[in-house]
Parts: C-alpha cells; structure tokens; sequence
C-alpha cells in the first residue's frame, strides 16, 4: 500500500504541472491564514487565558489577515520551535512564520527563505541574579549560562566568548520555555536571549526584581517574519503591508481616526495608503482598501507596540530603538507612492 | 491376649516452625545473609515509606488553591482536580468535549466487547479497523459538527489517539510485510527485509523527526499534511515493524502439517495463507502482540519532542501555569499512574489471555 | 543403473511467466516510487535554495556543545561536532549497559529469592518501572529529583573531597605522574596471569578432579599487584581537586546533571525489563535440575551459580540482546533533557543549517551500524551458552 501511494500522488502533482500556485490564491481559497508563532513568548505571540493568541507577532498576522478577509481571525495559529520556524515555511506548512526571526544572510540566501520588513529592532543580551552584583557580561567567566539551540544566540554567545577570552559553561536546550525554567531553578547563573524576551519572561518570574538585565547588548537581531523564497508577489504584500502600518503612525492615522481620516483628510499621502487615490491594492493583489482594514483592525505601529510590548501591557518597555526615525528609533521605512 | 498398640498422638510441630513465626523465620529469617537483607529491607522501608505516605495523603492538599497547597507542604491534588480537563483533552474546545468523551467510550466498549469475545474475530477484526473514522470525525468536525484544528487535539484524548490508531493500522501493514518476508519472490523479499530491519534499527523519534521534517519535501507543491498527522504517519511506520516481526514469529510457528493439509484439500496459495494461516498465527501471538500495544502505548509519549501535547507534554505543561507554579511533580505523578494504569491492565489481559490458551506455547 | 534425466522444465510455463511479471511490476512500481520521491525532493530543494550534500561538514558550526569527552570549540566544524555527539552517545549507552545488567540481574534473581520481602520489593520496582514510558521516568528524574539537589553555593560536600550540587557531580580527578607506568604495567601482567590461571585451573580441573580456587585468586592477584607496585614506586598519583571558582567548581572530573538524569532513567528502566528476562530465565529451568542438585549435596548458592544460572542463560541472551539494542535507540532521548548526544547535536545541526535529510540519513546509518554490532556479539555469546544437544 505504502509503495503505490507515494508514486501516484508525485504523478498527480507532475501531471498538474510543476508551476505551483501562489501563496496569496492559496490563502483565499483556503480562506484561513497559516501564521508561524512562537510556543509562547510573552509579548509576541503567546495564548491569552482565553485561548487566543496575543502579542506583537501575532497582530502582524491579524493585520493581514484583515487585509485580505476583512476578519482579523481567519488565521491558523501554529506553534513552532526553533528548528522548525525556518522549515515550516519551506515546507509550506505555514504562509509566514511570524516568530522574533532573526534576519541573517544565511537564512535570507541558503534556507529557502525571505525576510520581509523589520518590525522590531531586538538585540542579545544577559539575566542574572541581582545579587550576583554583576556589572557587564564579561564577569561571567565560568559562569552556566543557559540558552536555546538552533538560534543565532547560541551562535552569538560562542561568539562573544571567543571575542572576550572568557569561557562559558553552555547549557543547551531545545526549548526556550526548558531554557528560562533552567535558570529559574538555578541550574545556569545566566539567561541568555533578545532584550526584549528577557524582559517579557522576567515578568512572569515571581520576584522579577531579583533579576536583573545586564548592559551589554552584545548583537543585532533585526526581527522580521519570513515567507518562503520564489514567491515574490506574498514576500511584497508581507512587506508593505508592515511598512504600510509603520507609515500609518508616522502620519497619525490610527484605529480610532481611520474612517474619519478616509472621508476626510487632504493628505495625499493618506489619501493613497487609504485607497481614496490610486489603487495601490492591485499591485499586490488586494483590494483598494487593503490597508485601511488592517489599521481598523489591528492600528498602527505604535498602537500594536503599546498593547503588546509598551505602556499598555504588563511588560512596560520602552520604544527605545524601536521608536520612528524622528522620535530617535530606527524605524524609517520607504514611502508608499 | 495382646495388647493392641496404639500410639501416642502425634506431638504438634515445635512452634518456631509453624504459625507466623514459623512463616517468618522460613520466608525472612533464613540463614545470616536473609536475616540481613530483611533488616536492611525493613530498615530502608522505614525511612522511606513514612515521609511519602505523609507527601501523599497526611499534609496533602485536595481541595484548596496554590496558596493552600504550598502552606501545607504535602502533594496538591487539588491542582490536578483544576486542570483535569487540560490533562484529559488539552486545549480542545469546552463545548466539544463531548465529542471527545463519545469517543473514548466507544473505544472501551469496542474493547469490552472484543475481549469477551461477543462477536466472531472477523467482525471485531472488522469494527477496529473501521474505528478510525467515525472517531476522526469526531473529534475534527465537519460534515455536520463543528470543526476543531488538531492543534487543539491534546491530552490523554491525543495519547490514546495515536495509540489505537497506530495498532490498528499497523497490524494490517505488519501483516503484509511479514508476508512479504516470507515471500518466495526475491525482490518483494529483499523489500519487506530492507524496509523491517531499516525502521527497527533506529530510534522511534528519529522516525517522529523524519516524519515532521523531512515528509513534507517528499510530498509535491500544495499537498500539506498537519503536524498531527504526519506524526500518526511516522507512529504508524515504526510500529508495522514490529508487528511485523510478531506476526512472523507467528506465521513461523504454524505447523507445517497445516500447509500440507490445506494443499491436499486444493487451496491455492493466497488461500491457504488468508485463511488457513493467518488465523491460526494472529491467535498464536495475540500476547506478543498485546506487548506491542503496550510498548506503542508508551512510545506515543515522545510526541513531546516534535510539540505536540500529548498527556505527559500537558502533565509537564501544566505545572508552568502561572498560576500553579512548582507542582510538577504531582503532575508527572499523576501522570505516571494513569499510565501504569492503562499498561498494567493491558498486560494482565495479555497474561490472561496466555493462560485461557493462546500463545504458542498452549497444548 | 542410469538415473533417469530430470524433467525439462518449461521456461515459458505460465506460472513462470506470471511470477516473474509479479516480480518485475512490483520492482518497477517501487524504482518509480523512489524515482519521483527523489525528484519531487529535489525539486522542493532547489526550489526553496537549499544546499544538498555533505560539504556543510567541513563548515564552522559556530555553536557550543555543552558536555563532551572531546575538546570541542565552537570554531571546529559541524563534522567534528557530530563526531562529539556520537561518542557521547556511546558513553551513555555503555555505561547503561553495564548498569541495567547489574540491576536487572539483582533484581532478577531477587525476584526469585526465598526471602519474601525482598522478592515482593523486586517485583513492586520491576512492575512499576516497566509500565511507565521511559521518558516520563526521565523528567522526572531531571526535573524533580535533580533539580532538588542544593545549589552551587551550598555544595553537599562528601569525604572524599568530591561535592554534589545541582549542577553536577565533582569528584577528584587522578593525574598520573612518572612512575604510573609501572603500575598499569604491573595491572596488565596480573590479568593476563589471572586468565592463564584460569584457564589452566579448569584444564586441570577436567583432568585431575581437584579444583583450584582460581577466579578467587585471579582477583587478588589484579587488585593486589597494581596496589603493591603504586606503594612500592611511590604513590605516583596526583589528584586534581575541584575547586569552588567564581561560578562553579573548576578542576576534577565532572558529571553533569544531563548525562545522570539520563544514565540513571535508562538504567532504572531497561534493568526491570533484564530483570523480567533474568527471572523468566531463571524460572525456566525445571525444578527437576534443582532438586537433583539438592539431591547430589550441593548448596543453594552453588546450585544458583553451577547449574541453574549456566542453563539460564540460554534464554536470558537472546531477550537481553534485545534489550541491549532497545537501550542504545533508548538514549536519543538525551533530546529531551539537553543531553548532547548523536540526536540531539544533529538536531542543533538541522536547526542552524537546515539541511535535514543528510543529517537523518547519518542518524540512520550510525544507529544501523551499532545495531548490528551489538547483533553480532549477541549471537556469538549466544553460541557460547548454547546447549550441546545429544
């Protein structure tokens, strides 16, 4: 049985010719979108105590979802691990994997992949004990500093090591979840992984004043979703709509003002990214209001920062380098003309 | 006259050789090397037996929130009671449950009913391997009920899943490629041979890792198959090895004789091995058999390493609630037991059946 | 007499000409199976850029490896890493091999002692261990029991000048000076004399009837020579203790809790199954041998030791090999706990660098290869225990 089914559905999918559909047909004829997470980081994609999904990762996903089914759930959430997040999209598993990816040269070129835009700007750093009375990373000489495997931070930290002659003592793990447990119960004096994770697991730490962040940033990790690579009409619609909504708070156009801003304002700019001009949608294969959903959905940029990362969320973090670049961030996309 | 010799009645045993005593001194006493094992035994069981009886029961917490439990210091039972639900079906949907529930009851009375033997091999043989779907359908949904994603599938409910249907297909295919051993034709041989020692060789999860990462390569653009299926896949190829290698001990053990007769009465190949043979042989090994189900039963727990959440994966999630901090252990206890459980009773069937007379060691 | 020349037979008979159609379809299906199968891959590959073949062994693999008998930096190459990751694999297997052996044999034979509680409490462990999957055991022995252990700072410290603590075991390290060599010298004659005596004392005993205690005098003679020589040269062993630096303890030998969680889990588990072969073995000799035994004078010690467990063995071998293969694949389950062995390193590997199926193919191929050694010494020691058959 095993031996006759494989070579009938390979003849099949010859026969229907090698030319594969694109991603964004698959999407709407499915009528659901696969969106790669994480297994639950908080702040970026982790299950509220209700079951839905919440966080930074996941409303990019709502946001495109809303701007191609008006319905910001039409979404199937899978959670991978690291070793997956690459292959899952590769695979055609998921559509994106929105999951704190790194983007780096390797993966853009020799995994199968591309990066769409970077919706936030994280770097590597260290948690230890307070009382450990830690000033840099570099004192950690000896120390077990524990991590996860597959990623680029347990690159970073045999990096790091090499640079400062000091030596670790890795402990591995194949989960991120094991890898902050471990360091709760005291197995590793260290924690390491990207700024912002520290800070959102620290929160769920029951003293989390007794941890502390050290100073040292010690990489850039650039984090954006990836699609699979040959598809290039889904890798732009991925990516302008990410700069769309960043460009929605450089102009002020949030959830609450959308409407009243597509009936009202003169700002050609808005004027094209809302659709009353142009029909930017087209070029990438949805509607003329393709934005304005999303923003009605999920707002802008900041308003997906706040909720989920900033000042309205029980993480409180500072925009920081993630902040527009006329604010003092990093975030200076092109232009939607 | 003579005098009749009577003799005096039997005077009793000495004391120190019947009784309780005499119980203790044969069983526990005998000899220096016995008489100290007993004490180091007895010594060991009193350090250890009261502070796990006081874990267990004497400070344990059954009805209260974390803030009891961690103030009494004993097990928290009441935990487990909490997230019972979590434990049986993960996150599948409140109002679904039911589904769930329908399902794990027709599998008991499927069960009961094979074991007591109420219907003829045939249609029992039939009823499992037709199982699957209407239990497919559900807990998936469509077609009339609501559908539920399999990422939602978890728990014991997941266990058992894979479980019963990586037995039920694979005793069919182990069939067939037992038979493909034993096959006069050199290249279906070679195959069965290649394919059988090749899935035994390696470890179970390299299977469960092939089967999530490297399956989708194998499938053309567009076809897709969830995570919980290709894992089902993988279960089922490791497991029809070893049945396979079952049923060929049985398909060995039947006589001979058996052939012979059967060729005397003018059946034809395929017809002495379906009907003749195989019946006969599944009978012989029913106990080995039943060993596989068990072994497959714990096997199903490596899930956890490719993410899916059967019943150890949420016995081991569930103790990182936030809101249940620091009680794993009651659940990988309470998980340990239902287990033991399930593979205890499995294999008691397993000995009961050898001693009503299965088993190729039976007259 | 002539024999009469055997029936031509018909190549073109139809039943030939049938089977070998059979034959030929079911080689064709097949080959095109694996044919598109490979196709369908490369194309998937290709399509998405991902490289194929082994080159990537020679490229730094860039991450660390926690636990390794080797020296491994994270500069050395995904090969060297991989080759970390199977001796690791080989260590842990070993060493459970040899530890469920010991377990399963006590607990075998006690499951058949005269004495009560002790046979009772050898079932209850052997009846618990064996109907709980072995990873369940597993994490529980790394999360709760380990995990239990005190942290650096309050080091259970033991007399020998080793300490255990959450993070490991440390035990004094022996570092062997100038006149060492004469003592593993002294080490090598004294076991190749104690086999010569051996050897020589059974001869002797088939010839003569009069038997020489020679394993007893064997072992003295291993732990006695190497001893005397050590004192005699002048105690060449220098120990390198650990230490409590900065973090952790430097210096010693070192056993992580990783490699114990998982060496303990596998030998709790697999030495209940060898206890169940051990007594299923042990029961399977007739009462008759034992009762002649009794009869011809000899004690219940020495029965176990001359008779019973030599016919024993002959169906405990067979199931032990089994077991022993089961406990090698067992070990992949270091993935779980962290553990870096063969799986777990190539797992790492597929997750840095995506190339899944040359990884998966060298997984299959090791695990083959040990697989069918450990067949190999198994069917030998099963040759040895086999009943010469009148």
């Amino acid at each position: 049985m095993k031996k006759i089914l494989f070579p009938i559905m390979a003849a099949a999918a010859f026969m229907a010719g090698s030319a594969s559909a694109g991603t964004l047909d698959d999407v709407k004829a499915r009528g659901q979108l696969n969106c790669g997470v994480s297994e639950g980081v908080p702040g970026f994609s982790i299950p509220d105590s209700s079951g839905r999904w919440v966080g930074l990762d996941v409303d990019m996903c709502r946001a495109l979802s809303s701007a191609i089914f008006n319905d910001d759930d039409k979404i199937k959430f899978v959670s991978l691990s690291s070793k997956q997040k690459i292959l899952a999209v590769v695979t055609g598993q998921v559509d994106l994997t929105s999951r704190t990816t790194t983007w780096t040269m390797k993966r853009d070129t020799k995994e199968g992949v591309d990066f769409t835009a970077i919706v936030y700007f994280d770097g590597q750093a260290f948690m230890a004990r307070k009382e450990l009375n830690l000033k840099s990373a570099t004192e950690l000489d000896g120390a077990a500093v524990c991590v996860t495997s597959g990623t680029t931070t347990e690159l970073n930290l045999a990096d790091f090591a090499r640079a400062n002659e000091i030596k670790f003592e890795p402990v591995v793990f194949e989960g991120k979840k094991e890898a902050v447990n471990a360091y709760k119960s005291g197995r590793c004096d260290a924690l390491t992984t990207d700024y912002s994770q520290l800070a959102a697991f620290r929160t769920t730490f029951p003293k989390p004043a007794d941890h502390v962040i050290l100073p040292d940033v010690i990489s850039k990790e650039p984090l954006s979703p990836l699609v699979k690579h040959g598809d290039n009409q889904w890798k732009d619609l991925v990516t302008w709509l990410l700069v769309g909504l960043i460009s929605a708070e450089e102009l002020g156009v949030t959830k609450a003002n959308v409407d009243d801003m597509k009936a009202n304002s003169k700002n050609p700019t808005i004027q094209r990214m809302l659709g009353v001009s142009g029909d930017y949608g087209s070029y990438i294969g949805l509607e003329k209001d393709w934005l304005h959903k999303a923003i009605k959905a999920t707002g802008n940029y900041g308003e997906i920062f706040d909720r989920n990362l900033g000042m309205g969320s029980k993480l409180k973090m500072e925009r920081g380098k993630n902040a527009l670049w006329n604010q003092g961030g990093l975030l200076y996309v092109p232009p939607l003309r | 006259m003579a005098e009749v010799f009577v003799a005096a009645p039997d005077l009793p045993p000495p004391p120190s050789t019947v009784g309780v005593i005499g119980w203790l001194r044969e069983n526990l006493f005998k000899g220096w090397f016995n008489s100290t094992l007993t004490v180091l035994a007895v010594a060991f069981l009193a350090y250890a037996v009261p502070p796990l009886v006081s874990w267990f029961l004497i400070d344990a917490t059954f009805i209260g929130d974390a803030e009891t439990c961690r103030a009494a210091g004993g097990a928290c039972w009441s935990f487990i009671g909490a997230e019972f639900k979590l434990f049986m079906v993960g996150t599948y949907p409140n109002e679904a449950t039911w589904r769930a529930l329908l399902s794990g009851v027709m599998l008991v009375v499927l069960f009961v009913a094979t074991a007591r033997h109420m219907m003829s091999p045939l249609v029992a043989a039939i009823l499992w391997l037709l199982l699957p779907i209407p239990v497919y359908w559900l807990l998936g949904g469509g077609f009339g009920l609501e559908p539920v994603e399999p990422s939602r599938w978890g728990g014991l409910m997941l266990t058992l899943l894979l479980a019963v249907i990586g037995v039920v297909v694979s005793v069919p295919l182990g069939v067939l490629l037992a038979l493909g051993r034993r096959s006069r034709f050199i290249a279906i041989k070679s195959l069965s041979i290649g394919i059988i020692e090749l899935v035994r060789g390696v470890p179970m999860i390299t299977i469960l890792f092939m089967a999530t990462i490297m399956l989708p390569f194998f499938l053309p653009e567009g076809v897709e198959l969830g995570v919980l299926h290709r894992v089902q896949i993988g279960i089922i190829i490791f497991s029809s090895a070893y049945m396979a290698e079952v049923v060929r001990g049985g398909l060995q053990g039947v006589d001979k004789s058996q052939h012979e007769a059967a060729a005397a009465l003018g059946l034809r190949g395929w017809h002495t091995t379906v009907f003749i043979v195989l019946p006969q042989a599944l009978r012989d090994v029913l106990p080995p058999l039943i060993g596989r189900c068990i072994a497959l039963l714990k096997d199903t727990s490596l899930v956890i390493i490719v993410g899916l959440l059967d019943f150890l994966g949420i016995a081991k999630a569930a103790s990182q609630d936030p809101a249940w901090l620091g009680f794993d252990a009651e659940a990988f206890v309470f998980c340990a037991a239902i287990y033991w459980t399930l593979c205890f009773s499995l294999s008691r069937y397993g000995r009961s059946l050898e001693r009503r007379g299965h088993g190729a060691f039976r007259d | 007499m002539n024999d009469i020349a055997p029936p031509r037979t018909n190549p073109f008979a139809a039943d030939k000409i049938l089977s070998a159609a059979t034959q030929f379809l079911v080689v064709a299906a097949v080959l095109t199976g694996g044919y598109m199968l490979f196709v369908t891959t490369q194309g998937n590959l290709e399509a998405r850029h991902i490289e194929s073949g082994f080159t990537f062994l020679g490229h730094e693999a860039g991450f660390p490896i926690g636990d390794s008998l080797i020296s491994f930096e994270a500069s050395d190459s995904y090969g060297r890493a991989f080759v970390v990751g199977v001796i690791n694999t080989f260590y842990v297997s070993v060493l459970s091999i040899i530890g469920a052996t010991v377990v399963g044999v006590i607990m075998g034979v006690a499951q058949v002692s005269h004495n009560w509680l002790i046979a009772k409490l050898a079932e209850i462990y052997v009846e618990i261990m064996r109907n709980i999957p072995l990873l369940l055991t597993l994490l529980f022995v790394y999360g709760v029991v380990l995990a239990g252990l005190p942290s650096v700072r309050r080091s259970f410290e033991m007399f020998t000048g080793g300490y255990l603590n959450q993070r490991g075991l440390y035990l004094p390290r022996p570092l062997p000076l100038d006149g060492f060599g004469f003592v593993l010298a002294a080490a090598l004659i004294a076991l190749i004399g104690a086999v010569a005596l051996i050897i020589w004392a059974r001869r002797h005993h088939d010839r003569t009837g009069v038997a020489v205690p020679s394993v007893r005098i064997g072992f003295a003679m291993i732990i006695g020579l190497p001893v005397l020589t050590y004192f005699v040269v002048g105690a060449p062993l220098d120990w390198e203790l650990p230490a409590l630096k900065g973090f952790n303890f430097k210096g010693g030998l070192v056993f992580r809790p990783e490699f114990a969680a998982l060496l303990l889990g596998l030998v709790v588990y697999r030495g209940a199954f060898i206890a169940e072969n051990v007594r299923s073995g042990i029961q399977a000799v007739g009462k008759g041998q034992r009762e002649a035994a009794a009869a011809v004078g000899l004690a219940p010690g020495r029965t176990m030791q001359l008779v019973v467990l030599p016919q024993a063995l002959r169906t405990i071998i067979p199931s032990t090999t089994n077991d022993y293969a089961s406990l090698v694949k067992d070990s992949s389950l270091a993935v779980a706990i962290g553990y870096p062995d063969m799986v777990s390193v190539g797992g790492t590997m597929i997750g840095q660098n995506g190339q899944a199926i040359e990884v998966i193919g060298m997984w299959m191929a090791i695990y083959l290869a040990i697989n069918l050694v450990v067949s190999l010494l198994m069917n030998w020691a099963n040759l040895k225990a086999q009943l010469v058959e009148r």
